[in-house]
């Protein structure tokens, strides 16, 4: 998957590496160049769509919470085409959903809701990067709870990660993903630092992660080291640490998987960090 | 680089009696929390703090120099100080925390600063993280193997735990027992094995025992920030150094056992792509 995102991108996993993969692009393969000038058109002025699905408004929010950068960055960095709330866009029929470098999807897919389903395969077909936003999109978080029989629609009970019906680029986990995170990324992504994104498409294909997640996939693999990362992470603190290691408490957990992306023992971006610190 | 980006090496201790008595070694850590916290560079430290049961640390929210000089001395087993720094942000209300880690804390507290998925408005907060020198961390369990069954003495008894000399210490009242280090591999927690940072390399400052002689220890300041708050510590009289070159057994000791500690990771590492198992580093 991650190979398949990698050549969708035309990218390697550094910058350096970016320039060599365009000069060897082969004309035998189209649509690696065209995703290649998809990339360099991102680099200019990034033009942003946003789906808002099963989700509960917490990434927009989180998204306007960076105040300081917000009204630079709609105003002169990016332009935002489509999105109810951010450009009031809408989509029918009659207006074609305008194509898009990025589109930003906060909440999963409910199976049952027909025009959640049209728009996510529009979306797809529109835009040159999906963008799992938020936890609900990435792998379902709270919305995995769902079983129907609720108004305002009583048949409304299986929510699903984007994932499961399109194929997503990168992610932003997080309940909600932070506004820092959310202005990390966008800069990253106006300058051009795929480098800097790389986890994040790194992340894309996985729908699972929750807190039970950390026993077999960190404690079963014998990585933990009882640092206390996961339960800094838990936005609604069902982790804590017993003996050194984690404690999930499953009456808590809303399975956005925090604790996973955020463990140093899952994934470890050990030149970022030096860059940052300056070591 | 096998001691990571550092400014300079010394070998210094803290000049404050109070701190040198409760102390590991140099007392270090606890001379630059407390100095942070009284230059209102930090308003508080998350520290491994004492609990009802000896040698088994909570991290702990000190908000004064006597809660952070209440937490020196180093506890062998788990401190999951990382945690606590959301606790000091959001319950606490801080805007400015330091914290004392050892290399796989720190490894979480910097991973988190560059991509802060969903610690909203966290990051910013942590202005200084010490690190310490870990070759490997115990569970408690591990540590009561030692004292009950090895050294036929109880946690109640011991005043003060150590390793050093190619020993593993325990103070008491009235005698000081050791145990050959090598009677301890095999009690120590499978995560370190991978583990390839002896020396803090991501912390602002690090600091540890090897390379300075009893009483001292050995400090390399890394960031600018680290950098600077140590001079001024210095400056201030709060803490005392000497060359590094100029004392026993000196940095070579240092560079070999961190050395040490990246070849074995390395080969741990190699075995476990071999069956199949997931390393992140």
């Amino acid at each position: 998957m991650l190979a398949k995102i990698k050549e969708f991108l035309g990218l390697g996993s550094k910058p350096v590496a970016k320039k060599e993969v365009k000069k060897e692009a082969t004309p035998e393969k189209p649509n690696k160049e065209e995703s290649q000038q998809e990339v360099e058109k991102v680099a200019e002025k990034p033009k942003i769509g946003y789906i808002h699905l099963s989700g509960c408004t917490g990434e927009i929010m989180s998204l306007s919470e960076n105040y300081d950068i917000l009204a630079e960055i709609l105003t002169n960095m990016v332009e935002v085409v489509y999105g109810q709330t951010l450009a009031d866009v809408w989509w029918d029929d009659e207006n074609p959903m305008p194509e898009m470098d990025l589109a930003l999807v906060e909440g999963s897919v409910c199976l049952q809701d027909e025009h959640s389903l049209k728009e996510i395969y529009e979306v797809r077909k529109k835009a040159g990067l999906v963008c799992a936003f938020g936890s609900c999109a990435k792998n379902g978080c709270f919305t995995r709870f769902a079983r129907g029989g609720q108004q305002a629609q009583p048949k409304h009970e299986s929510f699903v990660p984007v994932s499961d019906l399109v194929k997503v680029d990168l992610t932003l986990p997080g309940c909600p993903a932070s506004p820092e995170i959310i202005a990390k990324s966008v800069v990253a992504l106006i300058n051009g630092d795929m480098d800097y994104l790389q986890p994040m498409m790194d992340l894309a294909s996985c729908a699972s992660n929750c807190g039970c997640d950390l026993q077999t996939n960190v404690v079963n693999k014998a990585l933990c080291t009882g640092c206390g990362t996961c339960a800094m992470a838990c936005p609604t603190r069902a982790l804590t640490i017993n003996e050194g290691r984690p404690e999930c408490n499953k009456n808590r957990c809303v399975k956005c998987g925090s604790c996973s992306v955020h463990c140093p023992r899952t994934w470890f971006p050990e030149d970022r960090i030096k860059q940052d610190l300056g070591l | 680089m096998v001691l990571g980006t550092y400014k300079e090496a010394f070998s210094a201790r803290s000049t404050d009696k109070a701190i040198q008595k409760v102390s590991q070694d140099g007392g270090i850590v606890t001379a630059l929390l407390s100095y942070a916290l009284e230059e209102k560079i930090i308003e508080g430290a998350v520290v491994a703090g004492p609990t009802d049961e000896m040698f088994k640390p909570e991290p702990l929210v000190a908000l004064t120099s006597d809660e952070i000089i209440s937490a020196a001395g180093t506890k062998y087993t788990f401190s999951p100080n990382v945690w606590a720094l959301k606790v000091a942000v959001r319950q606490y209300g801080l805007e400015k925390v330091g914290t004392v880690a050892i290399p796989c804390q720190l490894m979480g507290i910097r991973k988190m600063q560059s991509y802060p998925f969903s610690t909203r408005f966290l990051a910013d907060k942590i202005k200084l993280v010490v690190g310490i020198f870990c070759m490997e961390n115990f569970p408690y369990a591990s540590l009561e193997t030692f004292i009950k069954e090895k050294l036929h003495s109880s946690l109640d008894l011991t005043l003060k735990m150590d390793i050093g000399k190619g020993k593993f210490w325990a103070y008491t009242d009235e005698e000081n027992l050791s145990l050959p280090l090598k009677e301890t591999h095999g009690y120590e927690q499978a995560g370190c094995n991978i583990c390839k940072d002896y020396t803090a390399e991501l912390a602002d400052v690090s600091t540890g025992s090897v390379g300075s002689p009893d009483g001292w220890s050995t400090v390399l300041p890394r960031t600018g920030s680290g950098n600077s708050l140590f001079a001024k510590a210095v400056e201030a009289g709060l803490i005392e150094t000497k060359p590094i070159a100029d004392v026993k057994p000196g940095l070579g000791l240092l560079e070999k056992l961190s050395d040490g500690k990246k070849s074995k990771a390395a080969d741990e590492i190699k075995k476990r792509v071999e069956i199949g198992l997931p390393v992140p580093f």
